[in-house]
């Protein structure tokens, strides 16, 4: 029986045409590296907008050469109108949390690395993986096109938040198909989503091989298989979230919109909705949504950081217990964001409790780390590093994030760039360590080549130290009480903070500008880099027990058997201090 | 290069709690009677969100500093109390801070929310449009005229769609562009949103809070000093959300009254 499902699982024959074998593939490895691609292009063109707008908010006057040909209306002369502003942090948003936190930690690696960790040939559904990435490829080009529309991108956040996003284009210019735009684009991104998540699920589920049981899977298998439990229930209440903004907009619904509304002059034809009710439904997508990206994050960086140690961690299985805990608490949080939105105040106290207690798993596996650095034989190189610097960012996000879970505090830092700081430490910088650290790992089994060390120092050195410089002045600023979203600082108190602004901005080109060093080391290493061996960093998993890169099928026709936990570091093998999953040799204390 | 991991990291961690330890940021001054609890709130959290995180970073310098590039062949040991430790040390840490901040910032909380505004409070209506706040006052006779969207007219001043020539209740209705009030009185804010959602946001005040479309919610406080103070909307509403913003003017009560009589005469 079980031989049946593998057999089936790899139906497909090897590509052989180019559209094959690297367009349209089935095969989950070019898939993943498709994800990863996608992901490498937003997170420029993200890049490029959060410049943008650090530049517009200091040098408000500036011309930006070459800007007025993209942006017509938006940008006449080269010089950022506020409305534009709004349009690149709308977009940068959008871009950034969907297509490359979401894609990068989880479709792009996921998809690569966890058939090949569990031992499978390939995905349960080989055809739905195509399609999901070719679903979320269609939602990022729909997303993109609004940047080339007469109308522009939307100005409403990637919130979105109702009314604004759902009345149209006399709430402001960009609402009308620019906004459009934006709901179709995220609409097709859930599909692209749930059909990946169900492909994990099934995948993990029954192609594990012989001896491969559930709590032999590697952390990261784990932290993938978790979130697209997440990621199955969360974009499916998305996606229909959207369905109803697009039918408000289009359709003459009025599910978020009430009655009595004056846009522009005009009284609004609607009656009967609520905009609490979009906020609802977002959030309660939304905060999974944070665990979407970071779970994946901390699966790679246990991972990544276990090799480093050549020591097990003080124990894998209470990693995997509280992420499952930090997945279960994730459904019960979203009312944080919406503390001061005018829903019930003893909600409010409701959604405070569990946002606290979520702290606890976190700290657990905080505290599992750093206990687990303790006697261990660190290897320095760039992708342990920068699982040590994800650490490190971890903690800075995660702490700023008890301020922010009490309704109270909430009042007076909520809209500050206190949460600018908060989120962008815990979520974004932390998940993109995680990436980074993934890339310098993995990119051997990959394309067969290493990536050059010192280049990868250079750029964790210049990141690390950049982006503290960048996201912890948010924090300081948030205290004075500096609002967010605002597109120039005409407040009186804010001349005064105008030199930390400066520094921020300065400090976002540079560490922006190091991100080159790793496109170029990215590009050279994949023609020019070292020959990378079957097992370069002396791992244990699967995916460093066949070549790399790995052949079309994987295990090249065989069926791995597993014999060992995943982590069997710090002992005498006979291969050196750690013995692989699937090497059937004796272990003591097992 | 461990030992490097572990110098920048001190310095990063040491540099970060600098500006917090010697206030070069701080919230402005608070002129509510009920923001001493939310400042007080913040500051406990800071203590010891701040101690866990520099604690947190130096033990992560300190580990990478010790344990790295150690010679090839050393021997890995591990932490004595393992996993349990942790697990233990992670409830017993957090879980009393989860407890202590969770029961203690309710209080906070209700002293804004859960308690009633008293009946003699002064009720002022804001409202919230793309991209201006205007404030009503009832009126010698205490009474709010009713609001139809139908006829706002911002071109003949009618920003709140009052009816007059049909309703008495509007007729002495004063409505202002910059929001004044008495100190040391409360105030009973009514809030209404016309368009999009936006947010009254007084930094002095410890206010924050989203006028809904479609809800209309209130809020009340007490100014206690008086004094000239922004409002700022901070819900993003649009194109000109960064500009949307009034005053607060705290009067004592002798300039509040002549102010209001000067209003009422202006309408």
């Amino acid at each position: 029986m079980e031989e049946t499902l593998k057999s089936q699982a790899h139906a497909h024959a090897p590509a052989e045409s180019f559209l094959g074998k690297y367009v349209f593939s089935l095969d989950h490895k070019v898939i993943g590296k498709q994800y990863y691609a996608l992901a490498l292009v937003a997170v420029f063109v993200g890049m490029v907008l959060s410049w943008l707008m650090r530049f517009h908010l200091v040098w408000p006057n500036a011309k930006i050469p070459g800007l007025e040909f993209i942006a017509k209306t938006g940008a006449p002369g080269g010089i950022i109108t506020p409305e534009y502003y709004l349009s690149l942090l709308t977009m940068h948003g959008t871009l950034m949390v969907f297509f490359v936190l979401t894609n990068a930690p989880f479709a792009g690696f996921g998809n690569y690395f966890l058939p090949i960790q569990i031992g499978a040939e390939d995905m349960a559904f080989p055809r739905f993986n195509m399609m999901s990435f070719w679903t979320t490829f269609v939602a990022f080009v729909v997303l993109v096109t609004a940047f080339f529309i007469p109308d522009g991108p939307p100005i409403s956040g990637w919130t979105a938040y109702a009314p604004l996003s759902a009345i149209g284009k006399d709430a402001g210019p960009g609402l009308g198909w620019g906004q459009n735009l934006w709901v179709i684009s995220i609409g097709i991104f859930c599909i692209g989503q749930l059909l990946g998540s169900l492909n994990f699920i099934a995948t993990t589920l029954d192609l594990r091989a012989k001896g491969m049981t559930l709590m032999r899977m590697p952390i990261s298998t784990w932290a993938w298989f978790i979130t697209s439990c997440i990621g199955l229930l969360a974009f499916a209440v998305l996606l229909p979230a959207c369905l109803l903004l697009l039918l408000d907009r289009m359709a003459g619904t009025s599910f978020f919109i009430p009655s009595g509304l004056v846009v522009s002059d005009r009284l609004q034809n609607h009656a009967g909705g609520s905009p609490l009710l979009w906020q609802h439904l977002f959030w309660f997508f939304g905060h999974p949504e944070v665990y979407i990206a970071i779970l994946p994050a901390v699966g790679i960086v246990s991972h990544v950081l276990t090799n480093s140690l050549r020591k097990p961690l003080l124990s894998a299985k209470v990693i995997i217990y509280s992420m499952m805990s930090i997945g279960f608490l994730s459904w019960m949080v979203w009312g944080h964001h919406m503390f001061v939105s005018g829903m019930n105040p003893f909600s409010s106290l409701l959604f405070s409790f569990p946002t606290l207690t979520i702290t606890i798993p976190a700290t657990i596996i905080t505290l599992i780390w750093l206990g687990s650095l303790y006697g261990a034989n660190i290897q320095i190189n760039a992708a342990s590093f920068f699982a040590l610097g994800f650490i490190s960012m971890f903690v800075s996000g995660g702490v700023s994030g008890f301020f922010l879970a009490q309704p109270s505090i909430d009042i007076y830092l909520h809209a500050t760039y206190f949460v600018v700081g908060h989120f962008h430490m815990v979520m974004g910088v932390a998940a993109i360590f995680a990436i980074f650290s993934g890339t310098y790992f993995w990119f051997p089994k990959m394309t067969g080549r290493m990536m050059n060390e010192k280049l990868g120092m250079l750029h964790f050195w210049l990141t690390f130290v950049g982006t503290y410089c960048i996201f912890m002045p948010f924090h300081y600023l948030g205290i004075v009480g500096n609002v967010r979203r605002y597109s120039s600082f005409v407040d009186d108190f804010m001349p005064a903070l105008m030199r930390t602004h400066k520094f921020i901005t300065i400090a976002a080109l540079a560490t922006g500008a190091a991100q080159f060093i790793f496109f170029f080391n990215l590009i050279y290493s994949r023609f020019r880099g070292k020959q990378a061996t079957a097992n370069p960093w002396r791992g244990t998993s699967l995916e460093w027990s066949i070549p790399s890169p790995p052949p079309w099928n994987n295990f090249g026709g065989d069926h791995p058997v597993v014999y060992h936990d995943p982590y069997q570091y710090g002992l005498k093998g006979s291969n050196g201090d750690f013995v692989m999953q699937t090497s059937p040799e004796q272990i003591l204390n097992e | 290069m461990g030992k490097l991991f572990g110098v920048i990291l001190t310095i990063i961690a040491l540099a970060s709690a600098y500006p917090i330890v010697t206030h070069m940021y701080v919230q402005p001054v608070d002129i509510s009677t009920h923001g001493h609890a939310i400042d007080e709130q913040l500051a406990d959290t800071m203590a010891e969100a701040g101690l866990a995180f520099v604690l947190a970073q130096l033990l992560l310098a300190f580990c990478v500093w010790k344990f790295s590039n150690r010679k090839e062949g050393s021997k890995v040991f591990h932490l004595p109390g393992g996993a349990k430790l942790m697990v233990v040390g992670a409830f017993i840490l957090v879980g009393t801070e989860v407890l202590a901040l969770g029961i203690l910032g309710q209080k906070a909380w209700a002293e804004v929310y859960f308690t009633a505004p008293k009946p003699d409070a002064l009720q002022i209506q804001a409202q919230a449009g793309q991209f201006a706040f205007y404030f009503r006052y009832p009126g010698a006779d205490g009474k709010f005229g009713a609001l139809h969207p139908d006829k706002i007219d911002e071109g003949n001043q009618n920003y709140f769609g009052l009816d007059p020539a049909n309703d008495v209740e509007a007729r002495d209705d004063i409505v202002t562009a910059e929001m004044a009030i008495p100190v040391n009185r409360e105030i009973h804010l009514l809030m209404h949103a016309k368009d999009v959602g936006h947010s009254f946001y007084v930094r002095e005040l410890r206010i924050q809070q989203d006028f809904v479309p479609g809800l209309d919610l209130s809020l009340h406080f007490t100014a206690t000093q008086t004094g000239h103070f922004e409002i700022l909307c901070t819900q993003l509403c649009g194109l000109g959300h960064y500009n949307m913003k009034a005053y607060l003017n705290v009067l004592s009560q002798e300039d509040f009254d002549k102010w209001m009589k000067q209003k009422a005469s202006e309408q």
